[in-house]
């Protein structure tokens, strides 16, 4: 780590002179140098694609590096925000070393193997199975609503190791090899027409243990470590004012007089008021997070995110009395960025960011019990083992 | 005093009609086709029921009810999100022949024989419903219509141009099927190339047609709101009861139960203010208001229950697999139909004296 904190101009610096000296022609060589410099997520430890610096420095290195080859971030959202942060935290010297650099420069996609069709806001109920196996796991179950897992080398993975024991206990957490025999992936189609996501059915799955991450019977708090990290990464990149959904609407209204109506003139007004909010507060928090990592308040980020994000969609299809959508079919590509489609698809994709990565129900809970301190509600699931829970 | 409540004829109506609509109406099957229309579905509804002329009278070859029994008839329809021009043809475009006096026409619209359609867009509100795109030169019409609802399978178009409605049948039309956002009433783009058309009514009597047969379109949606509100309000609740997180029923949850207690409430309301709508359809007494108020209250109610729906289905509600989805796009798709609410909350402020802000 570096002893005196680094400026904004240092970064300005290194990423000149990172640049200076690597052409970006060859995408893939341009993108595992930068991370061998320690100049791909500056708060990462030196070695592993980070100089230890603050998080807070990030938007000035993306800034620098605009214009070169990135690493197709929405591509790989859920190995960055979610995969890395876990194998940064609980992996062994091994795993960061082997996964990390592929899991930046977009040379391993990952997915994330947690939701099951019992499981979802219970993620600590779930059923896949884990059985030991001489020095290796034998896993099996179903897996559901997995994006990306099509194309996806890795998933992370959350498994019953124990089924006897409360369910928080008896979990384990893996890296599942997409590649492995046992492994089928199946799309399913998603209420945009598009299969974003997929089931996936894993069939006597063989795992080394080195595919472990964390003790035996730990998976749950290795896992906090994930969903805190996704909530912080949905709705939370750093945006300039207008960036992200709002941009359309304001443009709409701005661009298209003839749309404009008096009934609607306040709504876009709170709306606009409403997304600077919360894109201040994403930007606040990033700088307290600093090189820390994110607490139960990014749960709020991702909450507030959810219902702005619906609250701007539905706005756009009000004030443009939208009738028509663009595209019903199946598209099996990365995601496609919002603003190339119709309103109709931001609006009907946006239904799914209060339910993704925890719903706004749940999120609200989070924040009244670990955030307010609230008393929690009576609890019948958690003193009981897992296999004599109703459901 | 105005019946808000429901006959035992409409009664019997309804149970008649969603018996026929659970046999027959598949509306996920109809989605991503060309025959957007469930045809079969039409004929036995339109033919067999005699809802293509429900609201004709008996002289002239229909069923002789009314705006009451149409908007049960919505209701079910909305509850099914069935792929049948109802709206389009048996309220809408009736509405507008019956007061331009056509026999002929109204006779084989309401044998289920000849389809007929108004060449509105969709999203026309009652008090702009006069606003001709096509022009004519002696029969011939020119000019284009986008957006039209329940028009894919009509026979005669009904089209407002210059000062006149006129009567064009097939020869000299394009259609192109819109892709939708709800496909299970999809739009489509009409244009006329010099179109051979008949004269039903000029003028003032035109515009009092085009306009009266959008106001019903407007009053009687309302009804097929509060049925698409309805369905997902009870799918939801049937869902709560049996989906078990944390070892008990989500429904068991206080922000689910307020949730959808909240749905139900706005349902309560909504159901009064649609039956209100329909009835002062019927009384032909204070219909503008009645509509405004059924819009302005309803679109909002059922895009609410069609949003609860999804997020209380979870990732099972995100699918293309699970029903939730076609609500919802009917709901959105229905509240920027006739007009959006702010517009008809604006028509309200008209009609109530209650002007904005100087
Ligand atoms: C677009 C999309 C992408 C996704 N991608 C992934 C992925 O890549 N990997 C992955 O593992 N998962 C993924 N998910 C799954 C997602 O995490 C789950 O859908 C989510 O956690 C909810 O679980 P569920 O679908 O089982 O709904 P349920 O848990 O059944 O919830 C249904 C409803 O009940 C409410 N509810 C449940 N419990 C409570 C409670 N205690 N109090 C109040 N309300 C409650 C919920 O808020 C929700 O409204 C994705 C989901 C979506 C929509």
């Amino acid at each position: 780590m570096s002893p005196t904190p680094m400026t904004p101009a240092d970064v300005r610096t290194s990423v000149a002179a990172f640049l200076a000296s690597h052409p970006p022609e060859d995408r893939t060589g341009f993108l595992r140098a930068r991370f061998d410099a320690g100049l791909a997520w500056l708060h990462y430890p030196v070695g592993l694609g980070g100089l230890g610096a603050s998080r807070a420095l990030q938007p000035v290195a993306d800034e620098a590096f605009a214009g070169t080859p990135d690493n197709e971030p929405r591509r790989i959202a859920v190995g960055l925000g979610m995969a890395a942060p876990t194998l940064l935290k609980h992996g062994t010297a091994e795993q960061r070393q082997r996964y990390l650099r592929p899991l930046w420069t977009g040379e391993e996609v990952w997915c994330q193997l947690f939701s099951e069709p019992g499981a979802g806001s219970d993620l600590a109920g779930l059923a896949c199975a884990a059985r030991k196996d001489r020095d290796d796991w034998v896993i099996t179950g179903q897996k559901v609503w997995t994006s990306q897992a099509h194309y996806a080398r890795w998933g992370i993975l959350l498994a019953r190791t124990d089924p006897d024991v409360p369910k928080h206990q008896g979990l384990t957490f893996f890296i599942c090899d997409m590649r492995a025999p046992g492994v089928t992936v199946r799309p399913l189609r998603q209420l945009t027409g598009e299969a974003e996501f997929n089931e996936v059915f894993l069939d006597e799955v063989r795992l080394e243990d080195t595919l472990r991450l964390g003790e035996v019977g730990e998976g749950w708090s290795v896992a906090r470590t994930t969903l805190m990290n996704e909530r912080v990464s949905i709705g939370g990149d750093a945006l300039p004012r207008e960036g992200g959904a709002i941009g359309a609407l304001a443009r709409m209204w701005r661009e298209q007089p003839e749309l404009r109506r008096a009934g609607l003139h306040d709504a876009v007004l709170r709306a606009w008021v409403r997304a600077e909010a919360v894109r201040l507060t994403g930007l606040r928090l990033r700088q307290q997070l600093a090189a820390g990592e994110p607490g139960p308040e990014g749960s709020a980020v991702k909450l507030a995110f959810a219902g702005l994000l619906q609250e701007i969609t539905s706005l756009e299809l009000e004030l443009g009395s939208t009738l028509r959508h663009d595209d019903w079919r199946v598209d099996r590509g990365p995601q496609p960025e919002f603003p190339s489609r119709t309103p109709t698809h931001r609006y009907l994709r946006a239904r799914g960011s209060s339910i993704e990565g925890g719903t706004s129900e749940i999120l609200r809970t989070i924040i009244g019990e670990r955030v307010l301190g609230l008393p929690a509600e009576p609890r019948s699931d958690l003193a009981v083992a897992w296999r004599e829970l109703p459901r | 005093m105005t019946g808000l409540l429901y006959s035992d004829v409409e009664s019997e109506l309804r149970s008649e009609l969603r018996a026929m609509l659970r046999d027959h109406c598949d509306p996920a099957a109809r989605i991503e086709r060309d025959d957007a229309v469930d045809v079969d579905l039409w004929r036995r509804l339109a033919r067999d029921m005699g809802l293509a002329g429900l609201l004709v009278p008996e002289h002239l070859g229909g069923a002789g009810a009314g705006p009451r029994e149409a908007a049960v008839v919505c209701e079910e329809l909305g509850r099914a999100v069935a792929p049948v021009p109802f709206l389009g043809c048996a309220v809408v475009a009736g509405t507008a022949l019956l007061s331009c006096g056509e026999p002929d026409l109204v006779a084989g619209l309401a044998a289920g024989e000849r389809p007929v359609a108004l060449a509105v867009p969709f999203a026309t509100p009652p008090a702009h419903a006069w606003s001709p795109t096509v022009t004519v030169a002696g029969d011939r019409l020119t000019g284009s219509v986008r957006a039209v609802a329940d028009a894919t399978i009509a026979d005669v178009l009904l089209v407002p141009a210059g000062r006149g409605l006129f009567a064009v049948d097939n020869s000299g039309v394009r259609r192109e099927q819109c892709t939708s956002l709800d496909e299970t009433r999809r739009l489509c783009d009409l244009s006329f190339e010099g179109a051979p058309g008949r004269l039903l009514a000029e003028g003032a009597d035109a515009e009092a047609a085009v306009r009266s047969a959008v106001l019903a379109g407007a009053a009687l949606l309302a009804s097929e709101q509060v049925g698409v509100a309805e369905w997902c309000l009870d799918t939801t609740v049937e869902h709560v009861r049996g989906r078990y997180q944390f070892g008990r029923p989500i429904g068991s949850f206080q922000a689910v139960k307020h949730r959808l207690a909240d749905v139900w409430v706005a349902v309560t309301q909504a159901r009064a203010v649609a039956r209100y709508a329909a009835s002062a359809l019927a009384t032909q007494s204070e219909v503008d208001l009645a509509a405004a108020l059924a819009q302005a209250h309803c679109s909002p109610v059922a895009v609410e229950a069609a949003e609860a729906c999804v997020q209380l289905h979870g990732g099972i509600g995100m699918t293309w697999e699970h029903r939730a989805h076609l609500y919802l796009k009917r709901a959105r798709s229905a509240a920027v139909a006739y007009g959006p609410a702010d517009v008809h909350r604006a028509r309200l402020a008209e009609l109530v004296d209650l002007p904005p802000a100087l």
